[in-house]
């Protein structure tokens, strides 16, 4: 039997490295995989809060979330296309027209 | 099933403003003169229905409490300031709903056929509904501020019909003006609103009477309140300093000379004093000034009346020189007088000005009295009507003038004294001479106008019926209000609950002397050999005037009008056109104002130059302060 702490340390450590890759990389398809991380690392405590608590409401969260991530991804990878027929290229660097 | 009244009574005002939505949304649409002018008419005349019914409501009630006060809703409420949407019916109340539906369905029936033909049609009739709506709210509000409401109204509707052939040049100036002149006079009445709700708390018209009753006479304050409202009194009923605007008002449509430039809407002065009667009786200053001023614009427009040759510019100058008359009698506390001289008069200048508009209608849109003439066997009714009217106004018993101008004289002489009395006088002949020679040389003597050309005749059935019934009206209109000597005055009677306190607080303080039944019969007997002395004079004299001379010395004074308009064009127009123009437009408004706006601007500008570099548009930028924001939060729920 592995101790809920555990399941808890991994998932803050995804979560984390989702986090980083988010505010490092500057390739989009990259830091959209690092969202997935961090969604995941959200669904992984709660899979283990639901099996350590006897509960089944964090399961179906899960579900929700993964669906939710699912629909997710299919718009970001569309954007994705588009913003790469536009700019042909995926720097986030270079899609700063967000300002003054 | 019996409707509460108060159910049913909103209606006098809502289907007047119905009347004017549906003309003026649909209106043009509709595209049907019948549709317009009919549908106007009936919803003044149903009004005209719930004002008899409310006289007979509160004539069931009481003497003393012949008070209804109909509270529909809060209109305004913000702290101390609390205004109900009420009205208030009351006799006096009564009568001017009665006075200003009954002739304004009278004078709408007339436009219908006046204003055949117009393109405007539908607009004309909705103006006209949304005056009466004005006009009666007005009339039947029981706080200030709704009076107001009503006054702003008719005021705006004023300016709309003066207005209303906007295609000429001067059409638009006279409505300016009359529009802006009456600005002046609704200062002095937010003025005098500002201090009653400053020092009274209320504006109530009731709560305010009920306040002042216990203040000395000539308090300061009650002075100042009544001498602003005596302001904006002068400003719609076109007194001295401000009646200027009045005979330029003629250039619109002949009915609405009549119906608000001669009926009802410039008798709004009147009534408000009137409303206000117990503020007037303790602040006697005031009332004397009232006075004055009611002596002096009697006399002054009576004596332009003399002199001007526009039909209607004659009829407007005696409207200023009546409702001087109504002053008078406001002016020496005679306020039953007012109001009995304030309906007869309704009755007998709607009467002429929609004669003349009938004259002006036949004789081809011809409005110079020397270019007319011998119109009596052209237009019969016309004539008749109109003579009729005259004889009123000039105050030939038993017409309606007469009765209500003998009111005032009588007042004014054991009131004012005997130099008032003769000032008076003199007006009254001037106003009886000025009339005769209006119909001397527009309906007799020998046709002046090019009969080639123009065919005088009798106007359609619409404009001769209302014509016959204002005739009537002016005829036996004076027995409401039969002097003591010969009998009981029914109006005095019934305005009695209105004014009851004004006169017990007035005969405290001037104990009422009684005069012999002789008196009243010798003044009555000079006023009508005066009047009757002068229509004879002036009637031989112009009745057969063929040549018209330019006018020298005096005269010429009095055809224009002792140049009023062009002193206040040099000392007040001039003036403030110019700095205007070269100080408040191009130094204060450009440099002051917009300077100052732009200014903020600019300096905002300079000040964010550097703090919008903070917007990278890189989005793991935000990301970044987005996250450290809610790494803060964890902290300070973690340690605090």
């Amino acid at each position: 039997m592995i101790e809920l702490n555990y399941y808890l340390v991994l998932s803050a450590l995804l979560f984390s490295i989702g986090v980083i890759g988010v505010l490092t990389r500057r390739n989009a398809i990259i830091i959209f995989m690092c969202i997935e991380l961090m969604l995941n690392a959200v669904n992984l405590s709660l899979v283990a809060f639901s099996s350590f608590l006897g509960s089944e409401s964090g399961q179906i969260f899960v579900f929700f979330v993964m669906t939710v991530a699912a629909a997710e991804a299919a718009v970001g990878l569309a954007i994705v296309i588009s913003l790469y027929r536009n700019k042909e290229t995926l720097d986030i660097d270079k899609i700063n027209i967000l300002k003054w | 099933m019996v409707i509460p009244m108060q159910n049913y009574f909103l209606l006098i005002t809502v289907l007047p403003l119905l009347g004017f939505l549906i003309n003026v949304i649909f209106g043009k649409k509709i595209n049907s003169e019948k549709f317009s002018g009919w549908l106007s008419s009936i919803f003044v005349f149903i009004p005209f229905l719930i004002g008899i019914k409310a006289m007979f409501e509160i004539m069931s009630l009481p003497e003393d409490g012949r008070r209804i006060v109909f509270n529909y809703f809060t209109w305004i409420s913000a702290g101390k300031l609390t205004v109900n949407y009420s009205y208030l019916i009351d006799p006096l109340s009564v009568v001017m709903v009665l006075v200003v539906t009954g002739i304004g369905f009278l004078i709408h029936v007339y436009s219908i056929g006046y204003m055949h033909g117009d393109e405007g049609y539908a607009r004309f009739f909705s103006y006209l509904n949304l005056f009466i709506f004005a006009m009666l709210h007005l009339v039947i509000a029981d706080n200030f501020l709704l009076v107001f409401l009503g006054w702003e109204g008719v005021g705006l509707c004023s300016y709309l019909l003066i207005g209303f052939w906007y295609e000429k040049n001067f059409t638009g100036d006279a409505a300016k003006k009359a529009f802006i002149v009456n600005r002046i006079g609704d200062f002095g009445f937010l003025s005098a609103m500002f201090f009653i709700f400053t020092y009274f708390g209320t504006l109530e018209i009731s709560g305010f009477l009920g306040q002042i009753a216990g203040y000395p006479v000539n308090n300061a304050l009650l002075v100042a309140i009544a001498l602003f409202f005596f302001l904006g009194a002068t400003g719609k009923s076109a007194q001295i300093p401000l009646y200027v605007w009045l005979p330029d008002a003629m250039a619109g449509p002949t009915p609405v000379s009549a119906l608000i430039h001669a009926a009802t809407m410039v008798t709004a002065g009147i009534y408000l004093i009137a409303r206000t009667s117990l503020l007037y009786v303790l602040a006697p200053y005031a009332t004397n000034i009232v006075l004055i001023i009611g002596i002096a614009t009697a006399i002054i427009s009576a004596t332009i009346a003399v002199k001007q040759n526009d039909i209607k510019k004659i009829l407007a100058y005696s409207t200023v020189s009546q409702l001087g008359f109504m002053f008078i009698a406001l002016g020496t506390m005679s306020f039953v007088a007012a109001i009995f001289h304030l309906v007869t008069h309704a009755f007998f200048k709607a009467l002429m000005f929609l004669g003349s508009g009938s004259v002006i209608h036949g004789m081809h849109e011809e409005q110079d009295i020397r270019n007319m003439g011998g119109l009596k066997d052209k237009m019969k009714i016309t004539y008749i009507t109109f003579l009729i009217g005259a004889f009123a106004i000039s105050g030939i018993p038993p017409l309606s003038g007469f009765f209500s101008k003998d009111e005032i004289l009588y007042k004014t002489f054991i009131n004012a004294g005997f130099l008032p009395y003769i000032l008076v006088l003199i007006t009254a002949g001037f106003t009886a001479f000025y009339m005769f020679r209006l119909v001397g040389l527009t309906f007799f003597g020998k046709p002046r106008y090019d009969a080639n050309h123009v065919h005088p005749h009798e106007s359609p059935k619409t404009m001769t019926v209302p014509l016959m019934i204002l005739a009537v009206l002016s005829a036996i209109g004076g027995f409401i209000g039969l002097p003591h000597v010969m009998g009981f005055n029914v109006l005095e009677h019934w305005l009695e609950p209105v004014f009851k306190n004004s006169y017990a607080l007035l005969n405290l303080h001037h104990p009422e002397t009684e005069h012999s039944s002789m008196v009243e019969w010798l003044l009555m007997l000079v006023s009508v050999l005066i009047a009757a002395a002068a229509i004879i004079f002036s009637f031989r004299k112009y009745s057969k005037q063929e040549k018209f001379e330019d006018e020298k010395g005096f005269g010429k004074v009095l055809e224009n009008k002792y140049y009023v308009d062009e002193a206040y064009e040099k000392t007040v127009v001039n003036p403030i056109f110019r700095s205007s123009e070269s100080f408040f437009w191009k130094i204060f408004d450009v440099k002051i104002i917009d300077g100052f706006v732009n200014g903020i601007a600019a300096s905002l500008s300079r000040f964010s130059i550097d703090w919008k570099k903070l917007q990278t548009g890189v989005v793991q930028d935000y990301a970044a302060l987005a996250i450290t924001g809610i790494i803060g939060v964890i902290l300070y729920f973690l340690f605090a």
